[in-house]
């Protein structure tokens, strides 16, 4: 709690119990008949009255200000206005000798408007804390070699690439790199949401931002400290929510036109009703209550709060959501359109068959010579494969969507079918689901080789869960039409599109953005490796396994921070349960305050108006502002 | 010129008072401000930025007192 808020609530606490004290004995002994007489009442008044002007000095002061910068219906204004009236009311009954009553609820629509005031900041102070906590993974200092001596407690921006860092138990990793001595265990809960510890030895990736739990690591920085995971996911989420939802915007509409209309409502309750039944007391007081109630308070904190604490509870699941229009969006998501490899793949391809099998060696040790210049998969499955040296000496020339052709001793021809007719060559056309690399040396057919990608484990429940929701999924991918077709089958895929070069991507979903009804939302998800175009192009951009991977944090809006596609459904649990709590919350507040309004016009409350008031703007806000919390929590699968 | 500034304001509806307010500032092209985050992300003529952000400092005080921003 800070300072300010904390002798805001003493003072709330002090007038809280004074009050009490002075109901109670107002109750007991009706103050206003104490000292007997006409004048009676002003005890009762003055002791009120000077609880109120403690509580309420601030407002009566921001009031006064305010309407000296033009602005009249502020919500202070208002406040003050219905308290004074209240007190105005109580003396005229006083004055002519009716029943003395009101003092008291003069004071306590504004004492408790401020304990609503107060907790309004407490509660978003606090979920503003818990969830910059939860990103709390900005690393404050580095132990950095120096020319072989450890210097401690570095600041990690002036940490050079390729310069060993030293991070002992309890430490977070304050740079991308690779550990080069010991083992031990991290922590990534912060980053991936993932529970379970990850194990890392020599040789592994590590990124900053992990907190070591273990045993003391050295680490060979990869990355300067602002292209590391944790610069670019703090940069992130700092930003984020720079679009407002639609909730958002509706809500700020209406609370320009609300507050005018209410206030303009009480006036011409105060006098038409006045006029015609000669009882101004009744209706003056109503309308007061009606001021009280005018102040879209409630809705106008609690939506953002929502949204907010939704994307707070989004990031626990190691979701992030880039603003809150995107967690709106993504609530109506029905179009998904996937990249096939790394994303319902694994993408980790193993060749599978060689064929024909007794020229192996010869068609793998002339595939690995083509391929060894590329960064591939497939190309690093075949190298992989042949496992043996290989010879440089080939000029090596990619063809664009056809395959490579080496030229040195002889030219090496391997790629897909099209390359082949190409060629002219002609050859055996392949069999088995796989991508097939077939393999010429100066024009004669050799044979094929077949890679074959795994499919994910979650992919096929996370599709059919999708599938269930009416979803299109619809996969992209540069195989052929065979293997599209068997890994769309066996997942269950709505739709598919095979043999795409990289740019048909972005068309195909360009074709895809056009032909959508309106309110489709089309989703496009990938691994975030060359498919940055697709991301920024597509409605929302989903980019999984982001931890690691710049490109997709900066292009998509929506990150699953794990590899792991189902992540998609568990985004869709945050984003629906964070929608159903905005609604719950706009029709909750403008439902009673709505009813407040009709039944205070109507009389029905009587003299308990203003408390009716009271609950109406203080306690409808409080209840709302605890429903959002929920949408901070966490999902539970 | 685009910038993200940190502030500090106390209640959601001056925080979009002061949007609006600083909306209308000549020379400022789009204003968003995020009370949950306390941030403004403001974009305005290169030229004359630091003006605005003058500007808009003041036009946002004349509302909300209190509201505070660090550039």
């Amino acid at each position: 709690m800070s300072k300010k808020l904390k002798k805001r609530l003493i003072r709330i606490l002090i007038a809280l119990t004074a009050f009490i004290v002075l109901f109670v004995l107002d109750k007991i002994l009706v103050l206003a008949t104490v000292i007997p007489g006409q004048y009676g009442w002003l005890l009762a008044f003055a002791l009120y009255l000077s609880i109120y002007l403690y509580i309420g000095y601030d407002i009566l002061y921001k009031a006064a200000r305010n309407i000296a910068h033009g602005q009249l219906l502020d919500e202070n204004f208002l406040m003050c206005i219905a308290t004074i009236g209240a007190f105005a009311l109580a003396i005229f009954r006083a004055l002519n000798n009716m029943e003395v009553e009101g003092f008291d609820e003069a004071c306590a629509v504004l004492l408790f408007y401020q304990v609503g005031e107060w907790f309004q900041a407490y509660a978003v102070g606090k979920s503003r804390k818990d969830i910059s906590s939860l990103m709390d993974i900005r690393p404050d200092y580095a132990n950095v070699y120096k020319d072989g001596v450890l210097e401690e407690m570095v600041d990690p921006s002036e940490v050079n690439v390729d310069d060993v860092i030293l991070v002992k138990p309890g430490e977070k990793v304050p740079l991308d790199g690779v550990v080069v001595k010991g083992m031990t265990t991290l922590d990534t809960k912060a980053l991936t949401g993932e529970a379970i510890p990850l194990e890392v030895g020599e040789g592994a990736n590590v990124i900053s931002g992990s907190v070591n739990m273990s045993s003391t690591i050295e680490i060979k920085v990869k990355k300067a400290f602002y292209d590391s995971t944790v610069s670019k996911i703090l940069d992130l989420v700092e930003n984020a929510s720079s679009q407002k939802s639609r909730a958002e915007n509706f809500i700020t509409k209406f609370s320009k036109y609300y507050t005018p209309i209410v206030v303009i409502s009480a006036f011409l309750l105060a006098l038409i009703p006045s006029i015609i039944t000669k009882n101004p007391a009744i209706w003056i007081y109503r309308a007061l209550t009606f001021l009280v109630v005018s102040c879209p308070c409630a809705l106008v904190i609690s939506i953002p709060l929502t949204f907010f604490a939704g994307i707070g509870g989004a990031s626990k699941n190691g979701i992030l959501v880039k603003g809150s229009n995107y967690l709106e969006m993504y609530n109506k998501a029905n179009i998904f359109v996937f990249d096939k490899t790394g994303t319902l793949t694994k993408g980790n391809f193993v060749v599978t068959k060689v064929f024909p099998e007794d020229k192996k060696d010869e068609i793998l040790h002339y595939a690995a010579i083509a391929e060894s210049g590329s960064n591939h998969p497939i190309a690093k499955s075949i190298v992989a494969c042949y496992g043996k040296k290989i010879d440089t000496d080939y000029v090596i020339e990619d063809v664009q969507g056809f395959g490579i052709i080496a030229k040195g001793e002889s030219t090496i021809i391997c790629g897909n079918e099209k390359l082949m007719k190409k060629r002219n060559i002609e050859y055996v056309q392949a069999d088995g689901v796989g991508t097939c690399v077939y393999v010429a040396k100066d024009d004669e057919y050799l044979g094929y080789i077949l890679i074959s990608d795994e499919i994910k484990k979650e992919s096929k429940i996370t599709i059919s869960e999708l599938n269930k929701l009416n979803a299109k999924t619809i996969m992209l991918t540069g195989d052929n039409e065979t293997i599209a077709k068997s890994v769309a089958s066996e997942i269950g895929l709505t739709q598919y599109k095979a043999s795409l070069l990289p740019q048909n991507k972005v068309e195909e979903v360009e074709a895809l953005l056009n032909n959508k009804k309106k309110d489709d939302v089309l989703c496009f998800v990938g691994d975030g490796i060359n498919d940055a175009p697709v991301l920024m192009r597509s409605d929302i951009g989903i980019a999984m396994g982001g931890v690691g991977s710049d490109a997709a944090i900066e292009a998509s809006d929506i990150v699953l921070m794990k590899d792991n596609i189902s992540d998609l459904i568990k985004a869709k649990k945050v984003c629906k349960r964070t929608m159903r709590i905005v609604h719950e919350n706009i029709y909750f507040a403008l439902g009673v305050k709505a009813l407040i309004l009709i039944l205070t016009a109507l009389g029905v409350f009587g003299s308990i108006g203003m408390w009716m008031a009271i609950f109406g703007d203080v306690g409808v806000a409080f209840i709302a502002i605890i429903n959002a919390m929920r949408a901070n929590k966490k999902i539970n699968n | 010129m685009k910038k993200v500034i940190k502030i500090e304001v106390d209640c959601a509806v001056c925080a979009q008072k002061c949007e609006e307010a600083i909306k209308k500032i000549e020379g400022v092209e789009s204003c968003s401000i995020n009370f949950m985050t306390q941030k403004m992300i403001i974009q305005a003529k290169d030229d004359q930025f630091s003006e605005i952000l003058k500007q808009a400092h003041k036009a946002a005080r004349k509302i909300e007192p209190d509201f505070e921003m660090e550039y």
